[in-house]
């Protein structure tokens, strides 16, 4: 038994001038659910085409099971891909989609017929075999991609944006059946997405990625809790990303000075330290703070100014003008807040819900 | 559902288009192909089957064979030549593929008449490729290439070419080429991806090119000829020369509605076998 189905060792690729993946690495388990996350031209589309051997990598390698298959072409690799526009073939019907892997592997014609049943049973698309693709819907397509991928039971499954043209009712049920299908099978997934929530619902781990790298990776509470950069707290959790300078170290919590604030208001921030963070008086430094836990009309704290006020999805949003100019946005479950646009409040929030993050920009 | 009145008045010009012009010459041509010629070479609105019978003589039965060989093989080299000429300038980047489009295009700016010309002078003895070959000493004395089957054939085959390249180059044009990406994900090698998806999706393209060179290909008779000279005699050319010098109308006319005839049996021959609905647009 090998220790990773899938291995990645610094890989780099460019397309003319523009380095899109910028030496990444990555050990992957059999059975675990990988998800690539990031906004468009991260390079999370690139490297999937990577571990599918539909583009070289410039340098570095590419192991399946332990074995080197950097040069081996992609019709040669225990991998299937679930295409971002699904890529059915037009000129055949659902069975014939489904059943093109076996047949080019010359399996048995009764062979075939057991599996592609049996595949477009898990995908609930046993009575559409005989159409053809321009008589389904989109969330029907996207499960006869699925099913024509897993068919060959392969040992890594890539699957690009799966759910990307969906709309949010449908894909939230297909991010639950793919999460089903996924641990019944046992099959190693690798979902690329730019949708946080989709990646935080499925994954067993993360691969935050921005501008050819791996900015972290981990599993969706550790991200979620415990972002490494700005642009993970940001990107991830939606965090307040809120800026200063180190000015006390005590007890294993640091009081820090917001920027840019004038003396004559309380300006000191709190977060509780954890073992990695190496922090010393004088030092400017980020911390990330969730909109739900930011605390509103307290004895004291900070002040700050109620800019605007908005609901979406079950949440009111509160959008708050700290005293250095920046923004900050706080959430709270249900309509009713007793809070004026306008007025001046206090805030504040618990030394352990806001954690030091990496700061490059 | 109620009827919309009025709605038959758009299509009516459509209509009377088709009646004056397709219709009425098609009828015309047919009534004309059973009357008499006359003494003094005019048409004499009297029945007769003299015209047909005169076509199974030998030598025009020997017309007619040699004209279908000669599509045939044209269409043969066009497909050969075409496909891949097409398929690939449909893979070009986008401001190659206008430079190719424009290179095939541009000669249809000039009269094919003259292009056939053009040709006669390059194939004649001590012509270009003669002094071309000699020059570098790949042969000694001149080919004698004009007047050949061979010579009509590259001019038929040059002429009829940019249908297919075009044909195939729309349906190519189409092609969603991650769909080949899918097929080598699936396993395919590269060949059998290319048999399995992209011949397949190019298929209608490349059926309706196949169509639009054997119809003119049995027809067009400029070809014969100016590179044929008398020595290659297609239908086309008897048409042409029984409507001029042998001034015998309604045989001409039997001639066309036989050659008609022909052609549509080998559209239906061929639509039955490929299936119809492969032929899109064209019919």
């Amino acid at each position: 038994m090998k220790d990773f189905i899938l291995e990645l060792n610094h890989i780099k690729k460019s397309f003319g001038n523009t380095q899109v993946l910028k030496g990444i690495s990555l050990s992957v388990k059999q059975g675990e659910f990988i998800t690539f996350l990031g906004s468009s031209g991260c390079g999370k589309t690139t490297t999937l085409r990577i571990i599918a051997g539909l583009e070289q990598p410039d340098s570095g390698a590419v192991m399946l099971e332990g074995v080197d298959v950097t040069k081996i072409a992609p019709d040669k690799r225990d991998v299937n891909t679930v295409f971002q526009n699904y890529a059915l073939f037009p000129h055949m019907d659902v069975y014939k989609n489904v059943a093109y892997g076996l047949k080019i592997r010359k399996v048995s014609k009764t062979e075939i017929q057991r599996r592609v049943m049996e595949s477009l049973e898990l995908v609930q698309l046993t009575d559409y075999a005989s159409r053809k693709p321009s008589e389904l819907s989109g969330g029907q397509k996207q499960r006869v991609a699925i099913a024509r991928a897993i068919v060959n039971n392969p040992k890594v499954l890539l699957l690009d944006e799966p759910l990307g043209a969906l709309d949010l009712q449908l894909r939230r049920q297909m991010q639950l059946e793919l999460k089903r299908l996924q641990k019944k099978l046992g099959i190693t997934f690798i979902y690329i997405t730019h949708d946080q929530e989709e990646a935080i619902n499925m994954s067993d781990r993360i691969v935050v990625m921005r501008d050819g790298m791996f900015v972290q990776i981990g599993t969706p509470n550790e991200i979620y809790d415990a972002p490494r950069t700005s642009f993970v707290a940001q990107f991830v959790g939606n965090a307040n990303i809120i800026r200063g300078v180190v000015d006390k170290l005590d007890n294993g919590m640091a009081a820090i000075k917001l920027e840019e604030t004038s003396s004559d208001c309380e300006s000191y921030v709190s977060v509780k330290l954890s073992e990695k963070d190496n922090v010393h008086i004088g030092d400017r430094i980020a911390i990330a703070v969730r909109s739900e836990n930011i605390q509103l009309n307290l004895e004291k704290g900070i002040s700050a100014v109620v800019k605007e006020k908005s609901f979406a999805g079950g949440l009111l949003r509160l959008t708050l003008v700290l005293p250095n100019g920046k923004e900050v946005v706080a959430s709270r479950h249900g309509i009713n807040y007793d809070v004026e646009e306008g007025t001046c409040i206090t805030i504040g929030w618990d030394a352990d819900s806001a954690v030091i993050v990496e700061d490059r920009d | 559902m109620k009827k919309k009145s009025g709605l038959w008045l758009t299509v009516a010009p459509l209509y009377i288009f088709t009646i004056i012009f397709v219709v009425g010459p098609l009828l015309y041509m047919f009534v004309l192909s059973f009357c008499t010629r006359g003494e003094n070479y005019e048409t004499i609105l009297e029945f007769t089957f003299d015209n047909y019978k005169k076509i199974a003589e030998p030598v025009y039965r020997t017309t007619f064979l040699q004209s279908i060989k000669l599509a045939f093989s044209t269409t043969i080299f066009v497909g050969i030549i075409g496909y891949p000429f097409g398929y690939f300038m449909a893979k070009l980047p986008s401001d190659k593929k206008k430079l190719m489009m424009a290179l095939i295009m541009i000669p249809f700016w000039t009269s094919s008449l003259v292009r056939m010309y053009g040709w006669s002078i390059l194939l004649q003895s001590n012509g270009i490729l003669d002094k071309i070959l000699m020059g570098i000493g790949i042969t000694q004395k001149p080919l004698k290439l004009l007047y050949t089957y061979p010579a009509v054939l590259s001019g038929m085959v040059y002429a009829l070419l940019p249908f297919m390249i075009l044909a195939v180059y729309s349906s190519a044009e189409k092609m969603d080429w991650s769909l080949v990406e899918a097929a080598r994900d699936l396993g395919a090698s590269a060949w059998k991806a290319f048999w399995t998806v992209t011949w397949k999706l190019t298929l209608p393209g490349f059926m309706s090119g196949i169509v639009l060179t054997f119809v003119p290909s049995m027809g067009l008779f400029f070809v014969a000829d100016i590179l044929g000279g008398n020595k290659v005699v297609l239908v086309g050319n008897v048409i042409q020369e029984q409507l001029t010098k042998g001034r015998n109308w309604p045989f001409a006319a039997a001639l066309s509605v036989i050659l008609m005839i022909m052609t549509s049996l080998f559209i239906a021959v061929y639509r039955k076998v490929t299936g119809a609905r492969e032929l899109e647009g064209l019919f």
